[in-house]
């Protein structure tokens, strides 16, 4: 019986505010879908960074059996232990060095298979394809000069490289659109608080004449709120719907289909459907508290219980 | 039932006060008038009982309870116990005459039966059986006010509040209806009535408060309207 009759009571309401109601499943819709790219940006750019990118500064690599035959570097074929253990204690007794990590091919091979998975590529490969290297902290990051200039062309390097120098422009990029997406994401937030609260103040406004009569057969102040309440909420999750839906779309079509990033950056590893799903639990459950939320607060102030 | 102890009331932002040093009781099962010219307190009188306003001083008990410790939440369970009828009805325009009264329980969570066995009993008490599926818009001034008091007896209030009920009434229509609120007092409900209506107090004959400027200038048992223009 109750139920019921609360959900009659919900439906009149957003009926009776259908233009309002709409504004705030768009605005919200929007709010949250940003908010969810956001999140998936973020994802994004952890994939790609991979094992080594925030724990180290610089990476040599060395040789192995198939770059012996194919790069110029390792004309002299792939790195010995004695060249190796030359390399270590070199390392050890540069002062800017902070720490030296040794990584074997199986590492190599694991650390790999964790970032790309079961991609084409990855599954074609074979542990002793992967290089060993050296993988090196540096007390200032900005002194990879050093290393490279130390270690560059010699027996059994193929090649030091800068870890943050490869990447570092396209993940200012990604963050830079990142904290954009955010900022726009705060914005539409407030305007959708904003038009649930005015939404809630209408609707509690042209419902007058019932909480009145409500508070005088003594409803509750929960039974009278709950209504309003329910209403902010259903149009919340119907916006939290939405934008559930644009992220799946923007992810088929920007990576799988359409625009099909996928097959053209093929090196790059891409956010799976697991991170994308894993979002909209979140994002339905904000959809749905957060203009409860607004209302229930709106409510203190435009309805007397 | 209902006690006033040294109550006044000032509004905020007004200096003179609403209700002045005001003590009186109300027993059980009593018929109180509450007369006075406009602004003389009667409502303000009301809306304490019915706790929509605080005292500013002084001790307000309806049904066992002080009103200035009874916390904001319990208050609704406090109004189940009263029953309202106003000037102007207060009905649900959109909900049939029916669905009006069953309002009244549906807000305090009685079942579907509970609803279904009572609303026809307490129609049929106020004079309007078979009136449940029309509109109020349909009904006639003192019909509308059937509806009213429908609603406001159907969970058996032990205290009816009435503010000028007859107000918008003719005579004849008055009459019937404080007939009705007779009957009502008759199974034991307390009624206070706050009224302008001389003849409907001078052919009663019950007890009679009279307020003028916010106190109290007479509390009559048995008397007369008495209040001259």
């Amino acid at each position: 019986m109750r139920a019921q009759f609360v959900l009659s009571e919900i439906g009149v309401g957003l009926r009776r505010n259908l233009t309002m109601t709409f504004a705030v499943i768009v605005s919200v819709a929007l709010s949250l879908a940003l908010f969810g790219g956001s999140l998936l940006m973020s994802d994004q750019v952890n994939t790609m960074k991979g094992y080594w990118y925030d724990k180290v500064n610089v990476s040599i690599f060395l040789c192995n059996k198939s770059d012996a035959e194919s790069d110029p570097n390792c004309a002299k074929g792939a790195v010995t232990e004695e060249q190796k253990d030359q390399i270590l204690t070199d390392l050890k007794k540069m002062s800017v060095v902070d720490t030296v990590t040794y990584e074997s091919q199986d590492q190599a091979y694991k650390h790999y298979k964790e970032q790309f998975g079961d991609s084409p590529l990855a599954s074609s490969l074979t542990p002793d394809q992967m290089q060993e290297s050296y993988r090196i902290k540096l007390k200032d990051p900005e002194k990879y000069q050093v290393i490279a200039t130390a270690f560059n062309g010699r027996d059994g390097v193929q090649s030091v490289q800068d870890q943050k120098g490869i990447l570092d422009n396209l993940f200012e990029l990604l963050n830079g659109m990142n904290w954009a997406a955010r900022a726009v994401m705060a914005l539409m937030l407030v305007v959708a608080l904003m038009l649930i609260v005015n939404t809630v103040r209408v609707s509690a406004f042209s419902r007058r004449r019932e909480t009145g009569i409500m508070r005088l057969v003594g409803a509750s102040g929960f039974y009278i709120q709950a209504p309003f309440i329910m209403e902010a909420a259903v149009a919340g999750l119907i916006g939290g719907t939405v934008a559930c839906g644009f992220l799946v779309i923007a992810r088929y079509f920007i990576i799988d289909h359409g625009l099909a990033l996928s097959e053209k950056l093929n090196l790059i590893n891409f956010i799976g459907w697991d991170a994308v799903l894993t979002k909209l639990p979140l994002i339905l459950a904000t959809s749905l508290l957060m203009p409860a939320l607004a209302a229930f607060f709106a409510l203190r102030k435009y309805l007397k219980v | 039932m209902i006690r006033f102890d040294n109550v006044s009331k000032v509004y905020p932002k007004q200096t003179r006060p609403a209700l002045r040093d005001v003590s009186l009781e109300v027993e059980k099962g009593e018929f109180v008038f509450l007369v006075g010219s406009s602004g003389s307190g009667k409502s303000t009188f009301l809306r304490l009982i019915l706790r929509e306003e605080r005292a500013s001083h002084g001790q307000v008990h309806v049904l066992g309870k002080d009103l200035a410790r009874l916390s904001n939440w319990k208050v609704p369970h406090m109004r189940r116990q009263l029953g309202t009828v106003f000037q102007d009805f207060r009905l649900l325009p959109n909900k049939t005459v029916g669905e009006n009264v069953a309002f009244a329980q549906e807000v305090i969570g009685k079942s579907r039966g509970e609803i279904r066995k009572s609303v026809p009993q307490v129609l049929e008490l106020v004079g309007l059986g078979g009136k449940e599926d029309r509109m109020p818009g349909e009904l006639s001034g003192g019909e509308q006010q059937r509806v009213a008091i429908a609603r406001a007896f159907v969970n058996r209030p032990k205290l009816l509040i009435a503010d000028e009920p007859t107000g918008n009434l003719d005579p004849q229509t008055s009459v019937g209806i404080m007939k009705l609120l007779d009957r009502i007092n008759r199974t034991g409900t307390t009624v206070v009535m706050a009224t302008h209506d001389q003849n409907i107090v001078d052919q009663m004959r019950k007890r009679v408060i009279e307020l003028e400027k916010g106190r109290l200038v007479r509390d009559q048992a048995r008397g007369v309207y008495g209040y001259q223009h």
